[in-house]
């Protein structure tokens, strides 16, 4: 934005300085996604006798195909496919019922005001901050009452109900800056609540549907915590599968294997925000700045 | 009927979140408040016997090593992570013809699982054939860098790995805060010949103030919750030397076995969250209701 005009050889000097500054922090950030792909393709003789950051002397995607299907997390050696799938499972159904949940929600807080409205915004807004410790212990118990202890159906349970918070949120920021005047018009010309909702406002929220999908499929792809607490050896999702593939302690520590686990836990959400990093940013920025 | 229905609707929309949020996220900081309260360890007690839990946590050693590393963790985290971030969003901020693409770049890691990064980073970082073999191999014979195995260290290595995954992101909140600022004021002061840096430290920074704060709270937050990537970095080891309160508590709940330590860290733990978060939240609300 500033630029003073005093020398314009001094000026180009700084410019190239500054682009190189740019670049070295560019390399700072790209160094461990490079050494995690060149580590993959190399075989284990390599890697012990090589450096860290060189390039493979012969490319092998003997890790990749070990990662995907033969790999060890525990007791068995299936490799991460299982585990992908789960999370896949977990996610799809998890993101759809807690963004359309959000929809409902938001619509109701920023368009039907009630007496209480505000009220149970801020007890939603409030959930979003605890840290998740605080409910683990009766969360436990409860899928267990409920029959869901370490079981998918559990896992999405979960996380819809923490998501919820988030996603009412993202849609009522969203709808509140659409004149309640919108509603009273279609309120005269007989339309419902449920008529309004589905075909004024939602035809509106395309990119409000955008933002708060990508949040919560990276969200809960991500998820550590709930999966590693409530989760058992057959419905582990994928980022537990890869931590047990990384600290397994039986046999020959395979470096290369570990970085084609980390690379393939990795895809999906690097995926999303490749194609939609603007979407992923705005439902950054919006989720931290909460209210 | 009808009518009755009718005018209820959006309460009867949103009851099933407003209940849901009521017993999953209230009911369950309650409950687990108050097993903080009782003898609890394998299985829940109920008879309330007053703070014995919380004079175990704090003549607990390794609670208070989770509490220094808090400590040490969040101070240098969040600090390196700012700097860091403000150095990148200035330099980016000075007409760069690739920033959009340098961006993607700077930002990517927040898309990665923590558990990605803490594999990616124990893999560099890893004694023997990481970055101290690069270093030997360049002919540093004596180059040693054994943090991650070195107790007194290995809370520094969390530090690297977090500060890595999110000082883009702080990058994208100043970047925005810069680009706030009145540019009519920095105009005013070009012309009045005040030099570029200048116009940095007394205009700019300064009116970014409410910036850095949820660059704080957003930071604050992330550094109490972390869990994900001390347990893929240094899996809270060697020893306990990187335990942090998340990781005390997921051990005395799953591995150990005593409830009434896990409640009790917890609830520690979310006091420690809302006293950053609360008055932030408080303040922000108060400030919208002014406008």
């Amino acid at each position: 934005m500033i630029n003073n005009s005093s020398s314009s050889y001094t000026n180009v000097m700084l410019r190239i300085l500054l682009y190189i500054i740019l670049f070295l922090f560019a390399f700072y950030y790209l160094l461990p996604l490079f050494v995690m792909i060149t580590t993959s393709l190399k075989s284990l003789e390599e890697i012990k006798t090589g450096s860290l950051v060189s390039l493979p002397r012969e490319l092998t995607f003997d890790a990749w195909s070990v990662a995907w299907s033969k790999a060890c997390t525990g007791i068995k050696c299936e490799g991460l496919k299982p585990y992908f799938w789960n999370s896949i499972f977990i996610a799809i159904p998890a993101v759809m019922i807690s963004t359309f949940i959000g929809a409902l929600n938001g619509y109701v807080i920023a368009q039907w005001r009630f007496k209480w409205s505000n009220i149970i915004f801020a007890l939603l807004l409030f959930g979003c901050f605890i840290p998740f410790q605080v409910i683990l212990l009766p969360m436990a118990r409860v899928l267990g009452i409920l029959n869901l202890a370490g079981s998918i159906p559990g896992l999405i349970l979960v996380h819809v109900v923490y998501g919820i918070g988030f996603t009412t949120l993202f849609f009522r920021n969203f709808y509140v800056s659409i004149p309640v005047e919108l509603i009273k018009a279609a309120k005269i010309d007989g339309a419902n609540f449920f008529r309004i909702f589905w075909s004024i406002f939602l035809p509106l929220s395309l990119p409000i549907i955008v933002v708060t999908v990508i949040w919560q499929f990276t969200q809960i792809w991500n998820d550590f915590l709930f999966g590693v607490s409530f989760s058992e050896a057959g419905t582990q999702p994928i980022t537990v599968a890869l931590n047990n593939i990384v600290n397994s302690t039986t046999g020959v520590k395979e470096y290369n294997v570990d970085m084609a686990s980390a690379i393939i836990a990795a895809l999906p959400t690097l995926l999303v925000y490749i194609i939609a990093g603007k979407y992923f940013i705005r439902g950054l920025t919006a989720g931290s700045v909460k209210g | 009927m009808f009518k009755w229905l009718e005018k209820n609707i959006p309460k009867i929309v949103i009851a099933p979140s407003f209940f849901a949020i009521l017993v999953f996220v209230y009911g369950f900081i309650a409950w687990t408040a108050w097993i903080s309260f009782t003898k609890s360890r394998l299985m829940p007690k109920y008879d309330i016997v007053g703070f014995i839990q919380y004079d175990r946590l704090f003549d607990s050693p390794r609670w208070e090593v989770a509490l220094n590393n808090l400590f040490i963790f969040g101070f240098l985290f969040i600090l390196i992570a700012m700097i860091l971030g403000l150095i990148i969003a200035i330099f980016l901020d000075q007409r760069i013809r690739i920033e959009g693409f340098l961006r993607t770049i700077y930002l990517y890691p927040m898309a990665l699982s923590l558990i990605v990064t803490g594999t990616a980073w124990k893999w560099i970082l890893n004694p023997g054939l990481g970055i101290e073999n690069v270093f030997k191999n360049w002919g540093f014979e004596n180059f040693t860098f054994d943090w991650l195995v070195n107790p007194d260290y290995a809370i520094y290595t969390v530090v690297i790995a977090g500060v890595w995954q999110a000082s883009g992101f702080v990058m994208a909140l100043f970047l925005a805060g810069l680009r706030s600022v009145d540019q009519e004021i920095i105009k005013a002061a070009k012309v009045d010949g005040v030099p570029t840096t200048k116009i940095y430290t007394a205009i700019i920074i300064p009116s970014m103030a409410p910036i850095f704060l949820s660059a704080f709270i957003v930071l604050a937050h992330l550094a109490i919750k972390s869990f994900d990537l001390v347990i893929a970095l240094t899996g809270g080891g060697p020893g306990y030397a990187t335990d942090l309160p998340a990781t005390y508590m997921y051990t005395m709940a799953f591995s150990r076995g005593d409830l009434g330590q896990a409640a009790s860290s917890a609830i520690i733990m979310m006091i420690v969250i809302f006293s950053v978060v609360v008055p932030y939240l408080y303040s922000e609300l108060r400030n919208k209701n002014d406008q």
